[in-house]
């Protein structure tokens, strides 16, 4: 036999090409955007040489602003958590937008399992049900909020996979859907005065570590499940996993039960964290989600992505929401900025995935 | 080759609404032998490969494999019965690496009580699936590699190493080199004749005549979803065959095939 039994064609492997993940590529383009924030407040004559990212007035024995620290991820942490499922959703081809109303319905129905029946003494001027309903432990609200984000889940998945509905439909169907039902819960009224251990989910940087922690959770459940394999073939082969005989619909029905559930916990740790739970809750949150899977390199057409970089993307868009703060640029620029950062990322993935092929 | 009969089909019938795409088919093979399937397209080649792998569910008939009568659900019912499939779209995951797509659908796992979030034994597989390759030949010098990184003849030996990696007991091909050029063309029909040597019963669904002729001892003609003609290969040449495929002939067996 000749050399044909070599390898056809010869595979070779090219360490260049392999060995430099993508998330390394968000790590330095999140690293480049601090760099010009530090800069800018070292040039603009209005910003006193002031420091975006360092300790420069002394007052603490640190070397970074935590205080800066802390704020860029809490503000992102909450939307965070529901990218975490956005991002499972697009690795199968998918997509979904119903998790922003899907935050304020589900904030409006475990709040009202939460509330105190005694505020300053007098009954609870929110009062959504009787008193059955007052105090109850703090596990009620968490658990009645993610069985309804598993049930819309269930209904997002079962449209997808069985009915062949378009995800971009289905999904776009249950958002109006879903923020009727915020609305039509206590009738446009709010949801206050929870119990003081369902503040607790949502205090102080609680929901940084709740993100933080379902992170590394779906990061080893992506990487190294069967769960996570199934989902990535799916996402990259539809056929091939059929044929492979992974059950694809069953297997799509728990991804956007999965992805709902945390949007739905998303809902719980933004009502606790307000103390309160509103029918507008949530705007926008479902692109911004899907904003920080796509900057964090999760490929729209399936198969590619991880949770690190998402939340390498959740923290591209928390520095540029505190930069455009630290520059005194008020929201219409972040907006403006977050909008082209968006494009350019889907830009240089295309350019990265042409030079590869 | 023993008398041993891999695989049996009784009038085994496809119809799509009114279209009869494969009528009646009485098929046979021994253990050890390497049949190919011929005919022209829509002949009911890959009909035929589709209703015994389980990927659509037969009109009527039966198939029995070593002598066991099967009704497979689908293609993973197939490929744990024993057969492999080599699918004329390959049905590879491109963003998977080698040992992924190997185990794709029946991953070698731990702690199963996890459920479907069962750990990936990512060490067993590597192993079987370098395993599977030195037994085909197929030399990859990195498996981590993904599908999308590949060339065809690259991709179509990974899905032919899918077969020595599960110890089939049928392999099925669907047209594996439609797609590729000369060198990687020869690969492919190397690992063949070492699944041959190793006594690995194969089904090949091939146009290439030479090829045909080069690699199996029976030839099997389908013409207009009826078996026209069944050629041990001794006994013919290709300008024969061609006859059996357009038309100019049919074996006495099978004359209902010519109406």
């Amino acid at each position: 036999m000749t050399d044909t039994s070599h390898g056809v064609g010869g595979l070779t492997f090219d360490k260049t090409k392999r060995s430099w993940p993508n998330e390394m590529n968000i790590f330095f383009a999140l690293l480049i955007i601090v760099i010009i924030f530090e800069i800018l407040g070292q040039i603009l004559p209005y910003m006193n040489g002031q420091s975006f990212l360092f300790d420069t007035r002394g007052r603490f024995d640190t070397i970074f602003n935590e205080a800066r620290l802390q704020i860029i991820i809490l503000q992102v942490a909450i939307i965070g958590i529901i990218a975490l499922g956005v991002t499972q959703v697009i690795i199968t081809a998918g997509i979904d937008l119903s998790s922003g109303p899907l935050v304020a319905a589900t904030a409006m129905i475990a709040m009202s399992f939460a509330q105190t029946e005694l505020v300053n003494g007098n009954p609870n001027p929110k009062a959504i049900f009787g008193l059955w309903a007052m105090d109850l432990p703090v596990i009620v609200p968490v658990v009645v909020g993610l069985l309804f984000g598993a049930m819309i889940g269930a209904i997002n998945g079962t449209f997808v996979a069985y009915f062949r509905i378009p995800p971009f439909i289905a999904t776009l169907g249950m958002f109006l859907i879903c923020r009727g039902i915020a609305l039509w819960w206590s009738a446009g009224r709010p949801v206050s005065f929870p119990t003081e251990s369902y503040k607790f989910i949502g205090s102080g940087m609680m929901p940084v570590v709740w993100f933080l922690s379902l992170a590394v959770i779906f990061h080893i459940i992506l990487r190294y499940t069967v769960y996570g394999k199934h989902t990535y073939a799916i996402g990259s082969n539809e056929e091939a996993a059929r044929m492979s005989g992974i059950n694809v619909r069953r297997h799509k029905v728990m991804v956007y039960m999965i992805a709902s559930m945390l949007a739905a916990f998303a809902g719980v740790v933004l009502s606790a964290k307000a103390s309160t739970a509103q029918a507008g809750m949530g705007e926008f949150y479902e692109l911004f989600a899907i904003a920080m899977a796509v900057i964090g390199g999760i490929s729209l057409t399936g198969g590619r992505g991880s949770i690190i970089g998402t939340v390498l993307g959740a923290m591209v868009l928390g520095v540029i929401r505190s930069g455009f703060t630290f520059v005194k640029l008020d929201g219409s620029y972040q907006l403006m900025a977050m909008g082209g950062i968006i494009i350019a990322a889907v830009i240089l993935d295309q350019y990265r995935q042409r030079n590869r092929a | 080759m023993s008398d041993e009969v891999v695989l049996r089909t009784q009038d085994l019938t496809k119809y799509y609404g009114g279209v009869h795409a494969l009528e009646g088919a009485n098929f046979e093979m021994k253990k050890g032998e390497h049949i190919a399937i011929m005919g022209d397209n829509g002949a009911g080649k890959s009909t035929f490969v589709r209703q015994i792998t389980g990927v659509e569910q037969r009109t009527r008939g039966d198939v029995w494999l070593y002598g066991e009568e099967v009704s497979f659900a689908g293609p993973l019912d197939a490929r744990e019965a024993g057969i492999e499939t080599v699918f004329q779209t390959l049905a590879l995951a491109d963003d998977l690496d080698v040992p992924d797509n190997l185990f794709l659908g029946r991953e070698k796992t731990f702690a199963d009580w996890l459920g479907p979030f069962r750990f990936l034994d990512y060490k067993a597989m590597r192993k079987a699936t370098l395993a599977g390759l030195e037994k085909t030949g197929v030399k990859i010098p990195n498996i981590k590699n993904t599908i999308r990184n590949m060339s065809g003849g690259q991709r179509q030996c990974v899905a032919i190493a899918r077969t020595a990696t599960f110890h089939s007991r049928l392999t099925i091909m669907d047209e594996p080199t439609a797609a590729l050029g000369v060198q990687e063309t020869a690969q492919v029909e190397n690992i063949i004749r070492t699944l041959k040597e190793a006594g690995e019963p194969l089904i090949l669904v091939s146009h290439n005549m030479r090829q045909v002729m080069d690699l199996v001892d029976r030839i099997i003609v389908f013409r207009r979803g009826r078996i026209c003609a069944n050629l041990r290969k001794e006994d013919t040449n290709g300008e024969d065959v061609v006859a059996y495929i357009t038309g100019a002939k049919t074996q006495p067996e099978y004359a209902d095939a010519a109406a």
